[in-house]
């Protein structure tokens, strides 16, 4: 294998990078190995997607990143909702890993009528899995009434034993929100072991607010008045506040945000959406099954955005701008004209510093393409990346940012990511807490891209500056001068 | 910092993160406007009444009248503690049976404590295996785990999911190895690790039983059980301890220090401490595997937390060892009672380095026993570690007046109260087992304290109580490094003191910092 740097580099890195899946498929048992062939891959300029299956079982025995359906639902799509309970309905476990570890930030006075980072658990004991747990969670909806008299409602996410020992959560849920006035009371099926990972928690959570939430809105009548700019701002979790820095753009340029999904979101704001003029969608993979549903039942349209990085900022303000009319559409230039000199500055002094760099990538949701961009406002290339639970219209919403030749890895086993990140050697590893340790003891930098290491917000113009500043702090760090002592050769 | 006035944004030159950036008037607006036009608000008079509801007597009764909701319970499930105890072990891979969901909580869970990696596999069940059991899960996860990970050995424990469907460990592993997934001498201990049974020091106590009699009762069948053949040995259990790394060394420092010939059964403080060097250890320290066959022979086992080792130490009490057990010593008395015990089970006196080790802390408490005297506290956290800290928070003067476990049951209650009633310091407390958190908040402020110890989530209780927080526990998320200090020894006990002193001299120094209104007495000698 040639790696003369003058002759067609794309050529090289696309031999390279088949040469390594080959090499790193190696060590599987054969059957493993013809599984995960299907998962690792380069991107093919011209392809329609980036030539990996997706959205299949991983294997067992090899450290998926992957989590269940139960994180999808709890700790992804209604744990934010905020003036809401939400009980981990089962043994204590999975509640508690799962509270407050997302940084799902609100406005609220919590355990009064704000209920966000709290963990409500029904903590099975052997009796409740023998005898059922109906009656107990009947009880704690109960208790949680009495206790907390301001929460606007209440869902049930059920953990694993719930579905096996057959509870009928349905049919609590139901009798209590008649004994509750007509309370908001949701069950949801997202027990762990349904589906692959916790796209399908995603998928039950938001047929679970269908169902329960703008089902049973549908029909009553409500004050509420409308505007033409109405529009609500779907799958931004908040993370650090990035819905935030999101929405005072969309302000800015006109529009009305009715409500939040779900970062900071309230029930209200979930009851109203399907009167807004349009849905502007950021994480596709979790929220694209609600959208599609106001689409065909209100007729309302959606439209996808990324606000990670200037250029994509001003393409997505422009692309939701397009279905308002022209003072949208001055509102959406203006913004962008607003924010430039900032941009301009920020770009001036961080990108000759980051220039060149190469970040290899593994996260959920939009992440793994969506900060592409924004790493190519500030000189950087991505040279390889892949989802823990995308499906294939992720990877081919994916064809749209990577370039020829990028390595492409789904569901990535941490046995791959290692020996990638070794071959590859990026400047900059960007992944999750289960990864950051593993990679900076090798002495890469790492920034967590699921929490943005509790700095953040990276969303919008205003998250741009604290990305661009973060990247350069990992980068550029002095401790990795330093990983191997001064009497050892240098690497 | 404000933004520019111009822009009203970001500003290159000083980058507003979370912190400051949301306090600016652009945002407050933007966070009002929301609040009134579409979140349909709670007035804030009512919120406020409620809040003000919460904090009384009669809130506190229906609070500690539930029954069927638990709220921030301070518990994890039993597979975390299944995987404490594994990692301990010599290039040893935890392998949970169940949905991989659940690893990927244990994996997260680990690392924001340590801020280590946390190298853990599952068998990735799914709706097939619950309707199928997790057979063939198995027998693929082994045989992947193996090729990929090259472990020494592979500790499998449950999830709740596999428990429910019956799943039988021995069974499947002994299916697999027939199978050629490992081979026939690979070693493979298990434990049964329901999640919906005890909390994560049970899970804890069933792998370490579960694989010493894995090595000692003839590792499943496969070949004969051991034969006790006593030696001039001890050996040592640490528990489900969050300062492993810190303790672990102390403890190690302490017995070569007295000559003790010693095993440590599971020593993860290595694995949870790795360089960075430029290399990713996955696994690194940890008691080797020839070393569990060969601690049968000991002539003693010593556990420095009772409760995480219960089945554990009743196991290797069947086998003819005798058997010592504390509950995590922290302080002068508690670290006394077991540097004695070690001299008399071994016959090696206390070296007089360790007395004037003993004599520090005691000079460090004469000191300043003062600024903690007659203090009030609170505190909660796992059994063993409730009482170190309550023995010592009574050696110090300081007074407990609520002690919580939401893992502790009858016997840890009863211990506790023994503690309490055998000093003077001790006669205004309560102990609450199997309360939460949310218990917490009524207790304190139904009847406040002056300080809180208690892990990272109690942060929520310092916020709505006023209560200042010692973090002391697990987890600790939001502070760095403290697990690589000790809390057990004399040492032990100077790193708790100091961690108690500072957050009382910070708490003096906040109260007396306003000029020309309390600074008189914002002293600099303390």
């Amino acid at each position: 294998m040639s790696l003369t740097i003058e002759n067609a580099q794309p050529v090289n890195v696309k031999e390279r990078n088949k040469a390594l899946i080959k090499e790193v498929l190696q060590v599987y048992p054969e059957k493993a190995a013809k599984k995960r062939e299907k998962h690792l891959n380069l991107y093919e300029a011209g392809k329609t997607d980036c030539g990996v299956k997706s959205n299949i079982k991983s294997l067992p025995g090899v450290m998926t990143i992957r989590g269940c359906a139960y994180a999808g639902s709890k700790g992804v799509v209604w744990g934010p909702i905020k003036d809401m309970i939400h009980i981990s309905h089962g043994p204590v476990g999975c509640g508690q890993y799962s509270w407050a570890s997302r940084r799902n930030y609100y406005i609220g006075t919590t355990g009064i009528d704000t209920f966000v980072t709290m963990q409500f658990t029904t903590d099975f004991q052997e009796r409740d899995i023998v005898f059922g747990g109906d009656k107990k969670l009947a009880k704690a909806l109960e208790e949680l009434q009495e206790l907390f008299p301001l929460n606007k409602g209440i869902t049930i996410q059920s953990e694993c034993p719930i579905g096996l020992i057959g509870d009928d959560i349905e049919a609590v849920a139901k009798a209590k929100s008649k004994d509750f006035g007509g309370k908001t009371i949701v069950p949801v099926r997202c027990e762990g072991f349904r589906g692959v990972s916790q796209s399908l928690g995603h998928h039950i959570a938001n047929d679970s607010i269908r169902d329960w939430v703008l089902e049973k809105m549908a029909g009553k009548k409500e004050e509420f008045v409308s505007t033409p700019y109405d529009v609500a701002i779907i799958g931004d979790y908040n993370i650090g506040g990035d819905a935030w820095t999101s929405r005072i753009l969309l302000e800015e340029m006109g529009l009305r945000v009715v409500a939040q999904w779900s970062g900071d979101g309230s029930l209200k704001e979930l009851e109203r959406t399907p009167k807004v003029k349009l849905n502007i969608l950021h994480c596709y993979r979790s929220m694209n099954y609600i959208s599609r549903y106001m689409e065909e039942k209100f007729g309302i349209p959606w439209v996808e955005y990324n606000f990670f990085g200037p250029t994509k900022i001003a393409e997505s303000l422009r692309k939701i701008a397009s279905f308002f009319d022209d003072k949208i559409k001055e509102g959406a230039e203006k913004v962008i004209a607003k924010y430039q000199p900032m941009v301009d500055a920020v770009i001036a002094k961080y990108r000759p510093r980051l220039e060149g760099k190469k970040v290899m990538l593994f996260v959920g949701g939009l992440r793994p393409r969506h900060v592409i961009g924004a790493y190519e406002d500030l000189g950087m290339e991505v040279i390889g990346t892949g989802y823990e639970f995308g499906h294939n219209d992720d990877y081919q919403r994916t064809t749209h940012y990577v370039k020829d030749g990028t390595l492409i890895y789904d569901d990535v086993t941490g046995f791959e990511f290692e020996k990638f990140v070794e071959a590859l050697q990026p400047d900059l590893v960007g992944s999750g807490i289960k990864e950051k340790y593993v990679f900076q003891k090798m002495g890469f930098p790492f920034r967590q891209m699921h929490s943005w290491d509790y700095s953040g917000p990276y969303h919008g113009y205003d998250g741009f500056a604290i990305f661009a500043r973060d990247m350069d702090m990992a980068i550029n760090s002095p401790v990795w001068k330093m990983t191997a002592a001064p009497w050892k050769t240098t690497k | 910092m404000e933004t520019t006035e111009k822009t009203k944004s970001q500003n290159a030159d000083n980058v507003l993160d979370h912190f400051n950036l949301f306090r600016q008037p652009q945002y407050l607006q933007m966070f009002e406007k929301k609040k009134c036009e579409f979140e349909n608000p709670v007035p804030a008079e009512e919120v406020e009444k409620i809040r003000e509801w919460t904090k009384s007597w009669e809130y506190r009764e229906k609070n500690f009248a539930r029954e069927a909701i638990s709220i921030n319970p301070s518990k994890a499930c039993q597979p975390l503690g299944a995987i404490f105890a594994a990692v301990g072990f010599e290039g040893t891979l935890p392998f949970v049976h169940g949905s991989q969901g659940c690893v990927a909580y244990f994996r997260s869970h680990f690392s924001r404590h340590f801020k280590e990696p946390s190298s853990c596999v599952s068998s990735s069940m799914t709706e097939d295996a619950a309707v199928f059991g997790g057979l063939n899960n198995m027998i693929d996860g082994l045989a992947n785990s193996f090729s990929l990970y090259k472990p020494k050995m592979i500790a499998v424990s449950t999830t709740c999911m596999a428990e429910v469907i019956g799943d039988d460990l021995n069974a499947f592993i002994k299916n697999a190895r027939d199978k050629g997934s490992i081979p026939q001498d690979f070693d493979v201990p298990f434990a049964h690790t329901p999640s919906f049974v005890g909390s994560h020091i049970t899970g804890y106590d069933n792998m370490m039983k579960g694989i010493l009699s894995y090595f000692w009762d003839g590792k499943a069948g496969t070949v004969p059980p051991l034969e006790r053949k006593p030696v001039d040995r001890i050996n040592i259990i640490g528990g489900f301890d969050p300062y492993t790394v810190g303790n672990m060394r102390e403890l190690k420092r302490l017995l070569s220090l007295m000559g003790v010939n010693y095993l440590i059964l599971s020593d993860n403080s290595d694995v949870w401490d790795t360089p960075t060097d430029g290399t990713f250890r996955m696994y690194d320290g940890g008691t080797k595997l020839a070393e569990i066959s060969d601690a049968i022979h000991s002539k003693a086992t010593v556990s420095i937390q009772g409760f995480c080792t219960e089945k554990t130490i009743s196991y290797i009490n069947e086998k003819g060892q005798q058997t010592v057990v504390f509950h995590c010593p922290i302080g002068v008395r508690a670290t006394d009672a077991f540097l004695m015990e070690i001299s008399k089970l071994t016959g090696k006196p206390i070296p007089e380095e360790l007395e004037k080790e003993r004599g520090r802390l005691v000079d460090a408490i004469a000191d300043s026993n003062a600024h903690i005297h007659g203090k009030r506290f609170a505190l909660f956290g796992d059994p063993d570690m409730t009482l170190g800290l309550t023995g010592f928070l009574l050696e110090l003067g300081a007074e407990p007046i609520h002690v919580l476990c939401t893992n502790g049951g009858k016997e840890w209650e009863e211990k506790a109260k023994a503690l309490l009633e055998a000093s003077p310091f001790g006669k205004n407390c309560n102990v609450y087992a199997g309360k939460d958190l949310w218990h917490m908040r009524s207790l304190l402020f139904t009847e406040p304290v002056d300080f809180l110890i208690g892990n990272t989530y109690a942060k929520y209780l310092e916020r709505d109580t006023g209560t200042p927080l010692i973090r002391i526990g697990f987890p600790i998320f939001d502070r760095h490094h403290h697990h690589r200090y000790p809390i057990w020894g004399y040492q032990g006990g100077l790193n708790v003191l100091v961690w108690i002193l500072d957050k009382i001299f910070d708490e003096m120094d906040k109260n007396t910092i306003v000029p020309a209104k309390s600074d008189y007495s914002y002293d600099i000698i303390r």
